[in-house]
């Protein structure tokens, strides 16, 4: 068992980009301080900590923080540098990586998000077609990139599967509330089956809560979107 | 130099400022490598083929495997080309952290600031472009220690990924006659941007600013003449 390290991570429980932490920081065996955040009324420790954004997830490391949570995986895995990796050690292959996890973050997420955004059902029915495109892409380059493998990662969950893996509780939670699956065994049977060797797995499996608590969530965003839309008209 | 049998080829185009950043990350690594410019009007197959997720430069191609997104190639540079030069992140794993931080920082924030747009937009985009850029000052302090650039003595990470915007910065500036980096307002930074200009790397690959003023006024009467086409 690790020594216990001078570790927090200030986060939420359905917060896709704090539950990839702590499932990195499983995957490394680290022990850390879990501090769940109130993002209504956020702590003089996160406003100190991410005076930048003042956003979750902060990883605070002997006391000093690190932000954004693509940043905080590489620097788990530059600190933590037993086995598995979560960025594969060869440039090109730390490369596509990095491209396809910008990907789900730049794309993939931003399109669900708009989903639940939208006041029209044109909108909505325009971003259920980009959110849909956007998971054939990475059914391809899972295809094109696992070779046979369990993860993204190869044997063990790496970087992209953390990425992507984050999102799965939301697209279920977008599923419930729209009616719409971004990951069906008939259109892309390969992340099918690579999601379920996720929600699986013994570093993921505790940190993934029901999606009906992010439908939950989900609400309470729109509501507060459609309050601050009424307010600015 | 490249090693022996180390084929680079850089898919660009003379004005984008995250091409900029490629180059600058090559020549700081001492690397040949032979530049393709695009027609952005009518895209190459090579680039439509090396990135057909996102159709954009640059594309960074070696031994024929292409990189795409400007932070993952100059990453891949400095990895891929670890014993080439110096490196463009620092070694301290928090250190590391911070420059990838403030990276994505800049990517968040600088490319909706008000560099090419209409008058009634950069107004608008004043006051936030005012708080990006107390942010950047406030981190330059930081990361520099005392020194010039955010890597300290020498040209680092952050260093390229804001300097690929300079050309456009000196064009913008020169065309509204203000300073984005502000002596007043970011002694830091403005003193970064005349370090930065006088750099060897720099001078050799910054596009010619009266070409990019060029450019920026053809593409303003280009969008009035659309403007009026629309309305008549």
């Amino acid at each position: 068992m690790a020594a216990k390290e001078d570790l927090q991570l200030l986060g939420l429980a359905v917060s896709p980009f704090a539950i990839r932490v702590r499932i990195a920081l499983n995957l490394k065996g680290v022990s850390y301080e879990n501090l769940e955040q109130n993002l209504m009324d956020k702590s003089e420790l996160l406003l100190k900590s991410n005076p930048v954004h003042k956003k979750v997830p902060v990883l605070i490391h002997g006391g000093k923080p690190i932000c954004e949570s693509l940043v905080i995986l590489q620097y788990v895995d530059e600190v933590w540098t037993a086995a598995p990796s979560i960025l594969p050690a060869e440039p090109y292959n730390r490369a596509v990586a990095r491209f396809w996890a910008g990907f789900v973050d730049d794309k993939l997420f931003p399109s669900m998000v708009g989903i639940l955004k939208a006041t029209t059902e044109e909108e909505r029915a325009a971003k259920v077609s980009e959110t849909l495109a956007a998971m054939g892409k990475l059914e391809e380059a899972f295809a094109e990139r696992a070779s046979g493998k369990p993860f993204f990662g190869g044997d063990s969950i790496g970087y992209v599967d953390l990425a992507l893996g984050s999102t799965l509780i939301w697209l279920e939670a977008v599923r419930r509330m729209f009616g719409v699956a971004f990951i069906d065994a008939g259109e892309t049977p390969l992340l099918a089956a690579w999601a379920e060797r996720f929600r699986e797995a013994e570093a993921a499996n505790g940190e993934l809560p029901d999606a009906d608590i992010a439908v939950e969530f989900g609400r309470t965003l729109q509501a507060r979107w459609a309050a601050a839309s009424a307010a600015a008209n | 130099m490249a090693g022996g049998g180390d084929e680079l080829k850089l898919v660009g185009w003379w004005a984008s400022p995250f091409v900029q950043r490629v180059k600058l990350a090559l020549r700081l690594k001492g690397l040949d490598y032979e530049h393709v410019e695009e027609n952005l009007e009518s895209k190459s197959d090579l680039l439509l083929s090396s990135n057909p997720v996102y159709r954009r430069v640059p594309v960074l191609i070696h031994n024929g495997k292409p990189i795409c997104e400007s932070s993952i190639i100059v990453q891949y540079i400095d990895e891929a080309f670890a014993g080439t030069g110096r490196n463009l992140l620092p070694a301290d794993p928090h250190e590391r952290a911070v420059a990838r931080f403030w990276v994505a920082f800049i990517d968040d924030t600088l490319p909706k600031s008000s560099w090419g747009k209409t008058e009634e937009e950069k107004a608008e985009e004043k006051k936030k472009t005012a708080e990006v850029l107390e942010k950047l000052e406030g981190a330059l302090k930081d990361c520099s220690k005392g020194k010039t650039f955010f890597g300290g003595d020498n040209v680092g990470y952050v260093d390229v990924m804001l300097g690929g915007f300079v050309g456009w910065v000196r064009a913008t500036d020169a065309m509204d006659g203000v300073r984005t980096f502000d002596p007043a307002a970011t002694p830091l930074l403005a003193a970064w941007e005349e370090r930065f200009v006088e750099l060897d790397v720099a001078k050799a690959v910054m596009p010619d600013v009266e070409k990019l003023i060029a450019f920026a006024n053809a593409q303003v009467l280009q969008a009035r003449a659309a403007a009026a086409a629309n309305s008549s």
